[in-house]
């Protein structure tokens, strides 16, 4: 069976002047359809390089994405991201950041009623349809980013591809966007890969978990599937010992054997 | 235990006392306090500047009430010029017109330069700040000759043109374009990576980029040119039309200095200084008005 997204033998050396750094050194990777992945690894190993060349934002040195065996190597609304920092356009209204992204996906093929029908459904998905006429300026962070993955969501992507969404909020927002995630993960089955630091995050939200060795040259040090059933209840998962089992391993590999290092 | 039911007793007691005063007080002087408060914060505004108007007419006054001054003294001025404030509207043929003629003749020059100005100079800076390449071969140029005063132009598109008015218009153009070609350019080098970032997974075609990202993102950057510019044409049309004569406020004022009507100088003086701050306020609130989102951010 041929995966959905497969990532194929991907290096990446950045090249400034004559100083050629190796980032990304034969990265492989396949993902099913439906699959939410989460990639670990210490600040500065890559691992939002990585996204950014599956979203086609940063060319590959060598290798190559493949989407439903279709090579992809420029960005599109197939492979939707979800910005660290939100990314919202803050002259435009949150409804409007949202309808900028239907109006341009689906122009054509829905008609103008069924483009504002869409744009509300995906505001309702993440619960911000009561803020639908505020500017990013005046609504919280999470807020902006529960926006932010409407947003996404709203280009029906194959792939949605979320960058440290919540690495910027509090613990508590963060645990509420989480819970949004999944809870939208379950009823749509979107294919996702998910870029986080954070091992109950990952352990939390993912089915496989790709762990990255310390750049430069960072490689996948290991692959780890989470053996829980879903829906998954964060209360109930802190004493469940597939949980506390994945997620020592998870930290395991982070700290003992690619212990974060100082020049990162 | 004694210690915590005084504290609770201070406490509840504390919001209530000052509370029963406010009501008090405020009932039956509610509007009336409004008022004042209205007319204070009126007053606040509006005396210190009719205070030092105040005082330096008097100074002036003072000055060139003595026989030999130079220059007349205020009431002088009002004298003199009362036929021309009261009627601004004359029109006896030639250059022998009312101050709204003259006004509204050097504010239709400065408005054809400063729109050219504004138009090339959004379009010049967007190129600029967009392409490398455009950026090394004339931000040098524009470095140089934004240097060139504006007046130094004017012999030359006088031997371009041939005639005093697209002179004239040139020279605004060319004084006021500068700003607004560098601040364009650096507007739009500065819109985030994030913004251009989203216009690519979205596949905005160049056109949608430019008017859904670019001019929003950059706009706060372009009004700080464009308001430069509409102050620089203001200061050089005066200077443009001494040269050039026809009907226009600068060569009225310099006919003024021909008849020896000092007076007259004064008032048209007072009337570019009005202008001229009319000029940049409409600009500012043009600015406000279309960046208020981005300004927020």
């Amino acid at each position: 069976m041929t995966a959905y997204l497969k990532i194929d033998h991907i290096d990446k050396t950045f090249v400034r002047g004559s100083v050629e750094t190796e980032v990304l050194k034969d990265i492989s990777l396949s993902i099913d359809h439906g699959e939410f992945v989460s990639i670990i690894g210490h600040s500065g190993c890559g691992k939002t390089t990585l996204l950014n060349i599956v979203a086609g934002l940063v060319p590959v040195t060598a290798g190559c994405v493949l989407l439903e065996n279709r090579e992809v190597n420029e960005p599109g609304p197939d492979r939707a991201v979800v910005f660290q920092n939100h990314s919202l356009l803050p002259w435009l209204t949150v409804y409007d950041n949202v309808r900028l992204a239907v109006d341009k996906v689906f122009a054509g093929k829905k008609s103008r009623a069924e483009r504002h029908a869409w744009t509300l459904h995906n505001l309702d998905l993440v619960q911000m349809r009561h803020a639908k006429d505020k500017r990013p300026a005046e609504i919280s962070g999470g807020m902006k980013q529960r926006v932010g993955l409407a947003r996404a969501l709203a280009m029906e992507p194959k792939v949605l591809l979320l960058d440290e969404p919540f690495g910027a909020l509090d613990a508590l927002t963060r645990a509420h966007l989480q819970d949004s995630v999944m809870a939208i993960h379950q009823k749509l089955g979107n294919t996702v890969v998910m870029i986080t630091h954070d091992v109950d995050e990952a352990v939390l939200l993912s089915d496989r978990i790709v762990m990255m060795t310390n750049g430069p040259a960072a490689r996948i040090g290991e692959v780890m599937d989470v053996a829980l059933p879903r829906p998954r209840w964060r209360l109930e998962l802190s004493a469940n010992p597939v949980y506390l089992k994945s997620r020592q391993r998870v930290l395991e590999f982070l700290f003992e054997r690619h212990c974060f290092v100082d020049a990162a | 235990m004694r210690m915590t039911a005084v504290k609770t007793e201070s406490a509840t007691a504390l919001p209530s006392a000052p509370a029963e005063v406010v009501v008090l007080v405020r009932r039956p002087t509610a509007l009336a306090s409004r008022v004042r408060a209205c007319v204070n914060d009126i007053a606040a505004r509006v005396v210190p500047p009719i205070v030092v108007i105040g005082l330096i007419l008097l100074v002036w006054e003072l000055l060139c009430r003595k026989a030999g001054a130079t220059l007349p003294p205020p009431s002088r001025v009002l004298k003199e010029t009362w036929e021309l404030i009261v009627d601004p509207f004359f029109d006896r043929g030639g250059i022998d017109k009312g101050l709204f003629w003259h006004l509204s003749a050097s504010l239709q020059r400065v408005a054809l330069g400063y729109a050219l100005a504004s138009i090339v100079g959004v379009a010049l800076g967007t190129l600029v700040g967009q392409s490398m390449w455009a950026m090394r071969g004339l931000d040098p140029i524009f470095q140089v000759l934004r240097t060139v005063p504006p007046l130094a132009w004017l012999p030359l598109s006088l031997a371009a043109f041939r005639d005093g008015q697209p002179s004239a218009i040139f020279v605004i153009f060319i004084t006021a374009i500068w700003p607004v070609i560098i601040n364009a350019a650096v507007g739009i080098r500065n819109i985030p990576q994030d913004y251009r970032n989203v216009a690519q997974v979205l596949r905005l075609n160049q056109l949608e980029f430019f008017w859904k990202i670019m001019v929003p993102s950059a706009a706060p950057y372009i009004f700080t040119g464009l308001r430069i510019g509409i102050g620089l044409s203001w200061l050089a049309i005066v200077a443009a039309e001494m040269l050039i004569g026809g009907v226009g406020i600068g060569f009225f004022i310099w006919d003024a200095w021909n008849s020896s009507h000092i007076s007259e100088i004064i008032l048209a003086l007072i009337y570019v200084g009005l202008i001229g701050f009319v000029l940049d306020r409409m600009v500012a609130a043009v600015s406000s008005l279309v960046t208020r989102g981005t300004a927020a951010n």
